[in-house]
């Protein structure tokens, strides 16, 4: 089914442009060709340089023509989400505020992608300052999920996750504070890995909460997320939270590993509010595997209830400080009517931002005033650190954890829209994980009876990416459901 | 009812280092508005800090030259609030684990007299934490500019208990404050540059009361003498409120130096929530003896400590001390002077009544100077042996401070020369001087030993000033002693 060049792994398009029998200028309009056909439906892309993604192409062609290739990402477009920063290119974050604001420099994942080939293909929409698990709260546009057109594709990288699954992408990479790449991928049934805290740069990531954002891949199967991961991954020096670990050939390392691993299944996951296909797709996936050979080990992750008040408490602060900056001064939207500094202050923020924003900025200025701090932002550390605790005491006993990635599958847009504390609920099973620090992985694992993609959530050990997508991969060689396309 | 003041300093510090606290940009004054700046001064949605590991050691060299604990855990957190001097509208600090804590600060207070040195007090630290300066607001009649430049500047916060208890003794902590952190290299402390500022806490109570009065904060002291001026202008006006009856209310006053008055600028009620909390982008420093070990291995000679060794070592006079101690390049000048001289207190002489006049006449610092320690000494060395006259000698230091040159060409090339022992000239010279003078010559017959100064002045008129002053002497009493 997968015969049109959109449609294609990264693995597979690598091995046709090495092979010469495709050249990335024919890819790059191969997409574009698909981008027209489909995003005034899909509206994934907030927007899109063809001229400089062709030119980035023909002069990768030069290159491996010249036998100067850089490896299996040359020539390979990867889309970005609006708060990754390419030089000269719109970085927006789907918000009224940076509207019109060109990055003049680029993000160190940027900057990786580069130097490995790739072209850095489009500015892909979110919730703005990717705050959301629906893409709704976008100031730009309401992107759908390509499975059904009047459903989100979820949040907060929905643009990441439905361009790909529309195949207006082969590739993209989005951020995960929440939940915000597994969801998505899960809603959009893609494979989406949240990176251990660390081992990809924060460096050119338009913030919102520091201590839990990290930059991952969406891809159509865990080997090209391998591949991506291995572009983008490694210490970086202008970001102080980078970790000096070794980058492992992830690709290589997922055919020397095969298990058989002992997995972990958090009773506390699967209690109320998990929708039954999901909860019997997970079930399935576990007995498969059962069947590979793998120990399941029912564990336990007691403070998991506490995950989502911690969460909303530790991003809000930090959201509420880091986007301080956003105040119409330098650049970013400045009110025309503001009479004075602090009129201005108010009107560029009220204007620029939207509802959801300015919920979470007065939640987390709420939370760190003097008097509330250690009622709220120290107790809420407290619990952080007993989520991970609990993760690493299972982890004494398990190689990784299985867990459903979100509780429902994609619902319709405006569902949840008037009911925020619904939507947080969404990224009930992965906020966990963004406390904790570890790496998450989303694979698809079904479909329901109405044709929507379910993820299973795979979370492993700190920096264990390549034993977590071994564990990925194990499953998805006994499927098809990589290989599955939206009819759009 | 007699009242004593309480006093406490906040002195910002800026640390010299090439590049900002937190990016690579370069850390300079005077340029350009907004050329010093990058997307992490700027706060570009994306940019984050890395720590200017530069500014560590500065900090931590200042905190071990004041005697302070250095953390072996310090963190980072966030100062929040709005204004547009800010660019990311919070400034990256230290709340509750600041690097240094404790330590003091060494002044001296005024002595009985201008040549009796002072009773010496420790002025107790609270702490020194390391954060990054704010940028610069130009305001216009319509409107308001901001330059970068300095925004993220390395910034240290020097915070003295609440131990002094007159604007004298304030004006001694920083006066000796910042000879400390310009003998370390820690910072030039220019106060029109703005490298070293002082906001002042100030209080009264009754003598004898432990507890403090309402503390008001007194800021823009942009001088030393205006820190003094601002702290004595505050308590005059505290205790005027206090003798009306009135109520001190707890306030920041903001103080004109030229005008000498303040006014109220915020009360408490309007004090800031800067709703403080750990940066999370930063991750905490841990000091470990290793890193101050090579820290103490730089550490400079407290001027105090120079003080007490040179009046030991060189037997050097208070007053002496006094004018050398403050400047380190001076005082190694003095010392290499003294080494290679021999004759300590002529060498300390000749620097501050030759030296120092002369670089205050020529408007230089001492490292424009031409003039060498050896040359000082060489002088020293020559008038001592009787060899140079003193009027000749302040001619020759003239022309070396001017030229460079080595006293001995100086000596030759203006014909200074001292004339040969016993020559027959001095012998003519000193004849016609006591002949010239009978009065002279009877003054000193009727026993007026000074009427010989007389002679000697004809003498050395007669010798251009070139004779050995030593040599007049013995030759002047040798004929005297004839007639």
């Amino acid at each position: 089914m997968a015969s049109e060049i959109h449609d294609q792994t990264v693995a597979e398009l690598a091995g046709r442009l090495a092979r010469r029998e495709l050249s990335s200028e024919e890819l790059v309009r191969a997409l574009l060709a698909r981008k027209d056909a489909v995003d005034d439906r899909v509206k994934a892309f907030n927007s899109l340089d063809a001229d400089s993604a062709l030119a980035e192409a023909r002069a990768s062609d030069a290159r491996r023509s010249a036998g100067q290739s850089r490896g299996p990402l040359d020539g390979i477009p990867i889309g970005l989400k609006d708060v990754i920063a390419v030089a000269g290119q719109p970085l927006t974050a789907s918000s009224r505020m940076l509207a019109n604001f060109i990055s003049p420099y680029d993000a160190t994942v940027t900057v990786k992608l580069r130097a490995a080939g790739a072209i850095p293909w489009g500015r892909l929409n979110l919730d703005e300052f990717a705050m959301g698990s629906s893409t709704e709260n976008s100031a730009m546009q309401t992107t759908r999920n390509p499975w059904d057109l009047s459903r989100v594709p979820g949040g907060s990288s929905g643009g990441s996750a439905a361009a790909l699954a529309a195949g207006e992408a082969v590739a993209t990479l989005g951020s995960d504070t929440g939940g915000s790449i597994r969801q998505p991928a899960a809603f959009c049934g893609l494979v989406g890995l949240k990176p251990t805290y660390g081992l990809v740069s924060r460096y050119g990531l338009v913030a919102f909460a520091s201590s839990l954002d990290q930059i991952g891949p969406f891809a159509r199967t865990v080997e090209d997320a391998a591949i991506v991961l291995g572009a983008i991954a490694g210490h970086d020096a202008r970001d102080s939270t980078s970790f000096r670990a070794d980058v492992p050939d992830y690709r290589e390392e997922l055919k020397q590993r095969r298990g058989p691993w002992r997995l972990g299944i958090p009773k506390e996951y699967f209690g109320e509010g998990l929708d039954p296909e999901v909860a019997a797709a997970v079930a399935k996936a576990v007995a498969y595997y059962q069947g590979l050979g793998c120990t399941i080990k029912e564990v336990s992750l007691p403070h998991t209830e506490y995950g989502v008040g911690a969460y909303y408490i530790i991003a809000t602060a930090e959201c509420s400080s880091n986007l301080a900056r956003f105040d119409g001064i330098r650049y970013g939207h400045r009110s025309k009517q503001a009479t004075d500094v602090v009129d201005l202050y108010f009107r560029s923020r009220a204007e620029g931002f939207g509802p959801e924003v300015k919920r979470r900025i007065i939640l987390g200025t709420y939370v760190l005033s003097s008097g509330y701090y250690d009622a709220f932002y120290l107790r809420a550390q407290k619990v952080r650190t007993l989520i991970r605790q609990d993760f690493l005491n299972a982890f004494h006993e398990v190689d990784a954890i299985l867990t459903p990635t979100a509780p429902t599958p994609a619902f319709r847009v405006g569902e949840k829209a008037a009911n925020p504390l619904a939507m947080y609920l969404c990224d009930v099973y992965t906020i966990g994980v963004n406390l904790a620090g570890l790496p998450g992985n989303s694979v698809p694992c079904g479909f329901t009876s109405g044709g929507l993609p379910v993820g299973l959530q795979l979370i492993g050990q700190p920096f264990q990416e390549a034993e977590l997508l071994a564990i990925a991969q194990a499953y998805e060689r006994g499927h098809d459901w990589t290989a599955r396309r939206p009819a759009l | 009812m007699n009242y004593e003041a309480v006093i406490g300093l906040e002195v910002h510090v800026q640390i010299r280092t090439r590049s900002k606290m937190f990016s690579a940009v370069e850390a300079g004054f005077g340029r350009e508005p907004n050329t010093l700046t990058d997307a992490v001064v700027l706060a570009l949605p994306g940019a984050l800090p890395v720590i200017n590991k530069a500014a560590l050691d500065a900090v931590i060299k200042a905190g071990l030259m004041l005697g302070c604990r250095i953390a072996p855990v310090c963190k980072w957190d966030r100062k929040n609030y709005f204004y547009p001097d800010s660019p990311k509208n919070y400034q990256i600090s230290q709340y509750d684990q600041p690097i240094c804590l404790g330590g003091q600060v060494e002044i001296e207070q005024p002595g009985a007299a201008r040549n009796v040195m002072g009773e010496h007090k420790s002025i107790p630290l609270t702490r020194i934490h390391l954060e990054e300066d704010v940028g610069k607001l130009n305001h216009g009649t319509s409107d308001s500019l901001v330059d970068y430049n300095r925004a993220g500047t390395p910034l240290m916060e020097i915070v003295s208990e609440p131990a002094m208890h007159s604007a004298d003794e304030a004006y001694a902590f920083l006066t000796a404050l910042r000879a400390a952190m310009v003998q370390g290299g820690i910072s030039d402390c220019d106060m029109e540059k703005g490298q070293l500022r002082c906001d002042a806490n100030i209080s009264i109570r009754p003598v004898g009361e432990s507890r403090l009065g309402t503390k008001v904060e007194l800021k823009n002291l942009n001088s030393i003498a205006f820190v003094r001026d601002g702290i004595e202008h505050e308590i005059k006006r505290q205790l005027a409120v206090s003798e009306r009856g009135g109520v001190i209310v707890q306030e920041t006053r903001d103080y004109d130096g030229q005008t000498g008055v303040s006014q109220s600028l915020r009360s408490k009620e309007m004090a800031h929530d800067y709703r403080y909390f750990p940066d999370p982008d930063l991750m905490p420093v841990r000091v470990d003896e290793e890193w101050l070990a090579r820290i103490r291995l730089d550490l400079p000679e407290m001027p105090f400590d120079r003080q007490r060794r040179f009046i030991a070592s060189y037997q050097l006079p208070y007053t002496s001390t006094s004018v050398l101690i403050w400047d380190r390049e001076l005082s190694v000048f003095f010392e290499e002077t003294a080494r290679i001289s021999g004759q300590p207190a002529m060498a300390a002489n000749w620097i501050i009544n030759g030296l120092l006049r002369e670089m205050g006449a020529a408007g230089m610092s001492l490292g424009q100077c031409l003039i060498r320690p050896e040359h000082v000494a060489e002088l020293v060395v020559l008038v001592a042996g009787g060899k140079l006259p003193g009027p000749a000698a302040k001619d020759v230091f003239t022309e070396v401070f001017r030229t460079g040159e080595k006293p001995a060409a100086v000596i030759a090339k203006l014909g200074l020369e001292s004339t040969s022992n016993s020559g027959a000239e001095l012998e003519n010279w000193c004849r016609e001087a006591i002949a010239s003078n009978p009065k002279a010559l009877a003054d000193f017959k009727s026993g007026k030993d000074s009427a010989i100064n007389g002679f000697k002045g004809h003498v050395m008129k007669s010798a251009r000033g070139r004779a050995n002053p030593q040599d007049v002497d013995r030759v002047l009493r040798e004929q005297l002693s004839k007639l």
